[in-house]
């Protein structure tokens, strides 16, 4: 892991000081409008996320989680209330902003990995390094998930957890404040998911980088310093973890 | 290179048949429209080099015979930039090889070049010297139809004494780039050709001593055409002149402009119709393509790239696709050019006169390739743009199928449950289902259009050969003669029945339009010289009144019905306001009819006739050439045979070539169209169908759905495509038509059966691919990946 904390050390982003918000949610609606019906996912959230935290989404499906997650990334513009990301408001971002945003601080990994099956595993890391402004190399990346070896595979030729590590890899290359993981494990057994799990928690730990993990399932909540439970478009309730456990040491 | 190019390259390589096939219809399309485009330029080039340089007269006219003190006043006409006079007459020839007689037309030139006006190109040999009598120059077209070289022999009947004529050079004349008989549709180079004697010999040997028959002027760019022809009749009125006119209506030049008109026309019709259909097919690949990665769209916008980055990347596989197209079309359209040139060298004889991709050519046509490719592709380039990345993280909904009409009105139990599906699947997507069809409509109708010129000629041939012009030969006298000539005749060898005419020049006027046209006196109901109306039928002379063809009633803006003037030109030149008693159908030129008595009497002369249409005994035909051959009265002789011959090796030849070229066109995109959607329905339907396999349909119940789906839209696209192809067809016959000839709509039972037979096997050939396509689903790789 030394190799890892150099990297840390080279980061650039000066670390929030502790206890600084790097995202700052208030009263976050989103309403759905299909024809005549109107879906409440997210009925007025606040929330505020730290500097170098890892934080649990839980909830029953539908309760609006990765509406939530997505918000928090640019990926999607809430009805009503406001979105701050340090000194910046999402919510006045247009599209070129908010791509600009996503391109500079947010990493995503999706439940589906989304990997692009017609570019091997270093070239679907080079499809984020090649637009990031200070990005790891590409194998370098694919290192810190264990996937070294598998650089030049394709999706097709990989399992689903190796494909989700793939994504993680993409995700992190390009040094992001912060990680936003939707499901990342859903597909997965137990043991690739504890493997998917560690890189996300390594990172973490060792890049300083601000991590959501949405999940189902809540032994994971325990890798978290702090669980949000969300139910039915509100936050239900949110617990800090005092004893927080290594993603090796999970089992379910 | 970026990872995201890496991917656009490895997205071509997938699918490259379907963006080859798209490129290949570019490809046509670039193709045709430079070729067009490009022959028009080299023949616009060619034509405007030759008049300039060998001074191509404006002004024409001929008179019966004027002194040669004429010539100054022509030449005091404001305006006026040089007068050549000059003697024209026709004779007939007996060339050496030939069994039947041809015909000549000797053209007077002074003793030393330049001549002042319509120059000759001597391409080989020399002038006539002075010394040396019987010496002429001999149109190219002739001596090569003939193999003549300078030094050749051949006879002439000149004022009715049978002279011999030596070929001491070989010539082109800017006046006969298109070498046609008068009256003839299409030339016919053995039996026809142009000759020029100096005028010390010509002159005397028909009375035009100090005389002249024949005018050309050329006139300053500011003088009025229509001033100097006034004038020019003025002045010659008194010595027979028949009516002075422009360029356009010298034969040649108008066969040129007609042909240069069509070309234009034509240029623009299967280019629109290529790149409609290569718009289609990449409509169908990209909205394909687009909506098979959207997710993957929606992860690189996760990650940072913009709309415009995403639409740029779809957007390069089109340029690629557009460029792809372009280089293959551009090589294949400069190749096809140089062909129809070298096709149009034969017919169209110019010093200089090669294919020269014409760099206006190339901008249209590439601009217009990216164009199609932009259309094809921007509606779905826009979606991948706009995509909203929040999808990314969901799958795409579940397709929402309803109960379809069909259901609702309780007729599903008619259908197994793979019929459901297909009516479903099609009821679902009507546009889609729509846009295949009009796809594949569009590729039956080009079928169509590209095959049905052969049979509209053949009928023509049909028409002008056997229904109108019965005869064998045609005989033209020198002059005007007495019925005792037709007595003379019938009375030659081998004829079986003689039908005498009188024709005479005339103009004729209805309002402010006005046009010579000479007028053809027939007996009242003819039998050889058929005039037909426009259902076929035999139209009998008036009495009283003009019969006019309906390209000269549209020239003349006049119905059935209406009243016109005729000036007759010759004689004591009446003048007489008749009515049109009908319009009758010729395709090639233009006529007018009147019976032959009535004639003759507004000529205030006897039973003159001018030449007689004759039907001969095949066993007796020889001795009866012979016969023609030495006839002194006789000016020309048109044989029947000969022309159809001719005609039929032409067609042969031309028409042939070109419908192979239209043929593979056509296919290409019939293929094109019916693989692409296809191949599409296959790869939109991968999940469903291998779920169908796992739960254990067959691969040939499977397969049913599929192709089952082609089936239907193929059936129930050919009815309109049929009669889209007659639409198309009867815009071709029109961009086709000149005032020459014009092409008849007439699409045999045949021409549709073959594009029905084209479609249906290109339905086959697809559907195989994609049977193969299903006997080769990996269940496995489809089920792991998302609906
Ligand atoms: N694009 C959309 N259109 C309409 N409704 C939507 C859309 N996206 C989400 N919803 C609805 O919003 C609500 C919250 O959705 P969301 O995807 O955030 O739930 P989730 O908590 O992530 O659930 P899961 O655990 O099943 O992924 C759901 O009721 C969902 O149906
Ligand atoms: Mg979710």
């Amino acid at each position: 892991m030394a190799r890892v904390t150099s990297i840390a050390m080279a980061t650039r982003q000066p670390q929030a000081p502790p206890g600084a918000a790097v995202f700052e949610a208030r009263g976050i609606t989103k309403i759905y409008r299909m024809g005549e019906v109107e879906v409440h996912a997210l009925r007025g959230v606040d929330l505020d996320l730290y500097a170098a935290e890892m934080v649990v989404l839980l909830g029953p499906s539908g309760s609006g989680k990765s509406t939530l997650l997505n918000i928090l990334g640019g990926l999607d513009v809430p009805t009503a209330g406001a979105v701050h990301y340090r000194d910046h408001d999402l919510t006045r971002f247009d599209d070129a902003a908010l791509t600009r945003y996503r391109r500079d601080h947010v990493g995503f990994v999706f439940q589906f990995y989304n990997l692009i099956p017609s570019l091997t595993a270093a070239e679907n890391v080079s499809l984020v390094t090649d637009i990031a402004r200070d990005p790891l190399p590409a194998r370098e990346a694919l290192s810190l998930v264990g996937l070294a070896d598998r650089a030049d595979h394709f999706p097709s030729q990989l399992s689903g957890g190796e494909q989700q590590r793939v994504a993680i890899a993409r995700a992190v290359a390009k040094r992001p404040e912060v990680l936003l993981c939707d499901e990342p494990t859903g597909a997965l057994d137990v043991k690739t998911g504890v493997l998917v799990l560690e890189a996300i928690t390594t990172i973490n730990r060792e890049l300083g980088t601000t991590t959501a993990v949405i999940t189902h399932n809540a032994v994971i909540s325990q890798i978290a310093d702090r669980v949000i439970s969300l139910s039915a478009g509100r936050i239900a309730s949110v617990q800090t973890n005092d004893h927080k456990v290594e993603a090796g040491a999970l089992t379910w | 290179m970026t990872s995201l190019h890496r991917k656009l390259l490895r997205d071509v390589a997938r699918m490259w048949p379907q963006l080859a096939a798209a490129a290949l219809v570019i490809a046509c399309g670039i193709a045709t429209l430079t070729m067009s485009l490009s022959t028009v330029a080299s023949l616009e080039r060619a034509r405007s080099t030759f008049y300039e340089r060998y001074r191509f007269p404006h002004v024409f006219a001929h008179v019966k015979r004027a002194p040669d003190s004429v010539a100054a006043q022509l030449a005091d006409i404001p305006g006026v930039l040089r007068v050549r006079t000059r003697v024209a007459v026709e004779v007939t020839l007996d060339v050496p090889g030939l069994d039947e007689p041809a015909s000549g037309r000797m053209i007077s030139i002074p003793d030393r070049a330049p001549f002042g006006l319509s120059e000759l190109h001597l391409s080989r040999g020399r002038l006539p010297e002075p010394g040396h009598p019987g010496e002429v120059v001999a149109s190219q077209a002739f001596a090569e139809a003939h193999g003549f070289q300078p030094g050749a022999e051949i006879s002439a009947v000149i004022n009715g004494r049978l002279e011999r004529l030596t070929i001491v050079g070989i010539g082109l004349s800017p006046e006969y780039v298109y070498q046609v008989r008068p009256g003839d549709v299409l030339p016919d180079d053995k039996r026809f050709g142009v000759f020029w004697m100096p005028d010390r010999e010509l002159a005397p040997a028909f009375d035009m001593d100090g005389a002249f028959n024949d005018i050309v002027i050329s006139i300053t760019s500011r003088a009025s055409l229509p001033d100097v022809l006034a004038r020019v009749d003025r002045i010659t009125e008194p010595w027979g002149g028949q009516g002075a006119h422009g360029r356009d209506q010298q034969t040649s030049d108008r066969y040129i402009s007609d042909e240069l008109k069509q070309l234009r026309g034509i240029a623009k019709l299967p280019p629109t119709i290529f790149l409609c259909a290569s718009a289609f097919i990449l409509n169908i690949v990209f909205s394909r393509l687009v909506r098979n990665q959207r997710e993957q769209i929606a992860a690189l916008k996760a990650f940072g790239y913009g709309r415009f980055a995403i639409a740029a990347h779809y957007l390069e596989m089109a340029l690629l696709v557009a460029a792809v197209g372009a280089v293959v079309g551009l090589t294949i359209g400069s190749r096809l050019g140089e062909i129809v040139t070298a096709m149009y060298a034969r017919f169209y004889r110019f010093p200089v006169f090669e294919f020269r991709l014409s760099r206006l050519a190339v901008v249209i046509a590439i601009g217009v390739g990216l164009t199609a490719a932009m259309l094809g592709t921007l509606a779905s380039v826009r979606r991948a743009a706009s995509l909203a990345p929040a999808e990314a993280m969901r799958p795409e909904a579940p397709p929402d199928y309803r109960r379809t009409l069909l259901e609702r009105l309780g007729l599903q139990r008619l259908f197994s449950p793979a019929g459901r599906m297909v009516v479903r699947h099609l009821e679902r997507q009507p546009l889609r289902a729509l846009a295949t069809c009009a796809g594949i409509s569009l590729a039956t109708a080009v079928l169509i259009v590209g095959s049905f010129v052969h049979g509209s000629l053949m009928y023509l041939i049909g028409f002008i050969f056997f229904t109108t012009q019965r005869q064998d030969v045609t005989v033209t006298f020198v002059e005007p003669a007495s019925p005792r000539a037709a007595h003379e005749v019938a009375a030659l060898p081998g004829v079986l029945e003689s039908e005498p005419f009188r024709a005479v020049a005339a103009r004729i006027r209805a309002g402010p339009r006005s046009r010579l046209q000479g007028v053809t006196g027939l007996p009242a109901r003819p039998r050889l010289n058929r005039v037909v109306d426009q259902d076929e039928r035999p139209v009998p002379m008036p009495h009283s009144g003009l019969l006019l063809s309906d390209g000269l009633a549209d020239i003349l803006d006049v119905r059935e019905g209406d009243i016109v003037t005729l000036e007759v030109l010759e004689g004591q030149r009446p003048t007489l306001d008749v009515p049109v008693e009908a319009i009758v159908r010729t395709y090639a030129g233009t006529a007018a009819y009147m019976e032959r008595s009535a004639i003759n009497r507004l000529m205030n002369e006897g039973d003159v006739i001018s030449g007689a249409a004759i039907r001969v005994d095949p066993d007796a035909r020889d001795r009866l050439y012979r016969t023609l051959k030495q006839t002194p009265r006789v000016a020309s002789v048109n044989i029947k045979l000969a022309a159809l011959d001719s005609f039929r090796k032409t067609i042969a030849e031309n028409v042939l070539r070109m419908r192979l070229f239209n043929l593979t066109f056509a296919s290409i995109i019939a293929f094109g169209v019916i693989y692409n959607s296809a191949r599409v329905s296959l790869a939109e339907r991968a999940h469903e169908l291998a779920t169908l396999r796992i739960l254990g349909f067959t691969r040939a119940e499977v397969s049913t759905i599929l192709l089952g789906e082609l089936a239907v839209l193929m059936l129930a696209a050919i009815g309109p495509g049929l009669l889209l192809g007659r639409l198309l067809a009867g815009l071709v016959t029109n961009l086709l038509g000149g005032e020459t000839v014009r092409i008849p709509l007439m699409i045999r039972p045949s021409t549709y059966a073959f594009a029905v037979i084209v479609i249906v096997l290109a339905t086959l050939v697809s559907g195989m691919v994609v049977r193969r396509g299903i006997d080769r689903l990996d269940l496995v790789a489809v089920l792991k990946t998302k609906g």
